[in-house]
């Protein structure tokens, strides 16, 4: 399959604008970890990902995403509006009263591509598994991704979940781990380390490959194709997502303190300088 | 005072296996998932039948919670199975977040509550889980009283799209309700009509209750006896009209005082008709071991308790 990389990199400037506007238009949300996986959405959602945004809830034959780490939902509302689901000039709405698009994703308000609620980690990759194994079921052969914070991964559910998907073969399920090494108090070494990630992984059973660059375009989507010709193989596939905190904006990277924390009038002119409008702002 | 009869007791926990195998055979997309807890939920002849549509998740509640909410988008009717306490306080933000926000179609399926689990003791013990559960915005709350109703409660909310917790017990129980009657959410079950107290009862305090109408009627009360096996959404009507009648109330229930039965129905007596009105509940503490016949003497939950409340809500009234 072609890939126009270029296409697909204006598509993620485009989404971290808008990022970054929805979180100065509300002064809330969380820019640095939406920043660091914007390459990934579009890639998933612009390339690796056969799904329809017409939407309805059981997405048959479609493969499905599920976004644990609900907190970096600009990224998620963003891509969703720019795929399609629903109209751009939503992304105006984000955090502000009577908004489908809610602090943290929700099926609660009815927006167009969100499946479940998540907000309050390390549900994220049982609800994945639910959806796969239904899909098992119903003899669809649609895939499901599951994204997850790294910093996430100190809630014990995760590893309930861990355990069961290589026991259960669980091999249509490609999760992923924002592997940016920070969270809201510091850096993931500091607050609790997170130790060899690869290794606790590949021991409950996992199949996993790392992503060294995940704010490369190419290489995310070389990441993501791989991971989809290792499915079907009895195992389930986790990706180790190495990115950048902010990437994209010269003063949110390098630091955990853009985790969620706004830009006043002159960081936004600063961070739109450095990304330039390409599919046309909401 | 109705006479009511039983040719057998049995569990509970056994209706609701009973009915999720009924409810399997009735629709295949309904599924099974059990925390290690297989023999106690009474989930081997489903297994037996539908072998491919039970999932053993292992000693892992919070992933059977969100495993069973994923499950629903593919269009399954998950039920999950542990003890009450493990399936509501020990998951409690699993199911708001990824069930109850989430609105999707799972039945909790939970067995062992309240006081008659028994030997096991405090830990096994949950008095919470009603209050727990109806607190939650869209969650149904459901607590049968005998096999059969269990049975045809499992079945009904097999065929009642959206959350639901349906809560059971252990112990083997009279089982009077009559294997034909249809199971209607929300709607109250009339026991007896009386006209000098209503006695409102869930769960195993529904036979209790109609023990209790019995000695009732040899002091000259006339009892209204009322089988809510739905604390929420409650049938309101029907407790309004009981009342409206009687003048005064009595609830019965295997819950802490706070937070269950009692508390749903005082609050629609406080705002459309304020009646005297008495608990017999456990009185805001942690349960212990013993058998479950010791235990509802020594925490006030059999027939003579629902006598002397009844008497007292009389006395109470105007």
């Amino acid at each position: 399959m072609s890939v126009d990389i270029n296409k697909l990199e204006q598509t993620a400037t485009q989404v971290r604008r808008d990022i970054v506007r929805m979180v100065h238009g509300c002064q809330s949300g969380h820019p640095g970890g939406s920043l660091g996986c914007a390459d990934y959405f579009v890639a998933l959602y612009f390339h690796a990902m056969k799904h329809d945004p017409s939407f309805n809830m059981k997405g048959t034959d479609e493969d499905l995403f599920f976004l644990s780490n609900g907190h970096i939902s600009p990224v998620f509302y963003s891509t969703l509006a720019r795929a399609g689901y629903f109209p751009v000039s939503e992304l105006a709405t984000f955090r502000k009263i009577n908004t489908r698009l809610q602090g943290h994703p929700t099926t609660h308000e009815g927006l167009p591509g969100i499946r479940i609620a998540s907000g309050s980690l390390g549900q994220g990759l049982s609800a994945g598994i639910g959806a796969a194994q239904a899909k098992k079921l119903n003899k669809d052969n649609g895939l499901v991704f599951v994204l997850m914070g790294d910093g996430e991964l100190q809630e014990g559910q995760v590893w309930e979940a861990a355990m069961y998907a290589p026991h259960n073969k669980v091999d249509n399920l490609i999760a992923a781990v924002d592997y940016n090494g920070a969270q809201i108090d510091g850096s993931t070494e500091h607050v609790l380390s997170l130790g060899n990630l690869r290794a606790k992984w590949e021991a409950f059973g996992w199949d996993v490959l790392e992503v060294e660059k995940g704010n490369d375009m190419a290489a995310v989507v070389a990441g993501i194709e791989e991971a989809k010709s290792r499915t079907g193989k009895g195992l389930p596939i986790m990706i180790l997502l190495h990115t950048e905190m902010g990437s994209g904006v010269d003063f949110m990277m390098g630091t955990h303190k853009w985790h969620g924390v706004a830009p006043n009038d002159d960081q936004l002119a600063s961070a739109l300088n450095q990304l330039p409008e390409t599919l046309g702002d909401y | 005072m109705k006479k009511y009869t039983f040719t057998e007791s049995k569990d509970t926990r056994s209706g609701f296996g009973a009915g999720l195998l009924e409810a399997g055979k009735q629709n295949e997309n309904v599924v099974a998932l059990c925390a290690d807890l297989i023999g106690s939920l009474k989930m081997d002849a489903f297994i037996k039948e539908f072998p491919e549509r039970f999932f053993q998740i292992g000693i892992a509640e919070a992933n059977m919670m969100g495993i069973a909410a994923g499950l629903t988008i593919g269009g399954k009717i998950p039920f999950t199975g542990t003890f009450a306490e493990f399936s509501t306080a020990r998951v409690y933000d699993q199911i708001r977040q990824s069930i109850a926000y989430s609105n999707k179609n799972v039945k909790i399926a939970a067995s062992h509550a309240g006081l008659t689990l028994g030997e096991d003791g405090a830990t096994h013990q949950t008095l919470e889980d009603i209050g727990l559960m109806k607190m939650l915005p869209g969650m149904v709350v459901i607590n049968p009283c005998d096999f059969n109703q269990t049975k045809a409660a499992t079945i009904a909310v097999a065929k009642y799209e959206g959350p639901v917790y349906l809560r059971f017990g252990r112990p083997v129980v009279p089982n009077f309700t009559p294997a034909d009657q249809t199971f209607e959410i929300g709607k109250a079950v009339m026991l007896n009509e009386g006209k000098d107290v209503t006695i409102i009862a869930t769960g195993h305090l529904v036979w209790e209750a109609i023990q209790a109408g019995e000695e009732l009627e040899k002091l000259g009360i006339d009892a209204e006896i009322i089988n809510i096996h739905t604390i929420k959404p409650l049938d309101e009507e029907a407790i309004l009209a009981s009342v409206k009648k009687t003048g005064c109330v009595v609830t019965a229930e295997e819950h802490n005082r706070l937070g269950g039965l009692g508390d749903s129905v005082a609050q629609v007596l406080a705002k459309h008709l304020p009646s005297p009105q008495e608990y017999v509940a456990v009185d805001d503490s942690f349960g212990e071991s013993g058998t479950p016949a010791q235990l509802m003497e020594k925490y006030g939950l059999k027939a003579a308790n629902i006598v002397a409340a009844a008497q007292k809500a009389i006395n109470r009234k105007k």
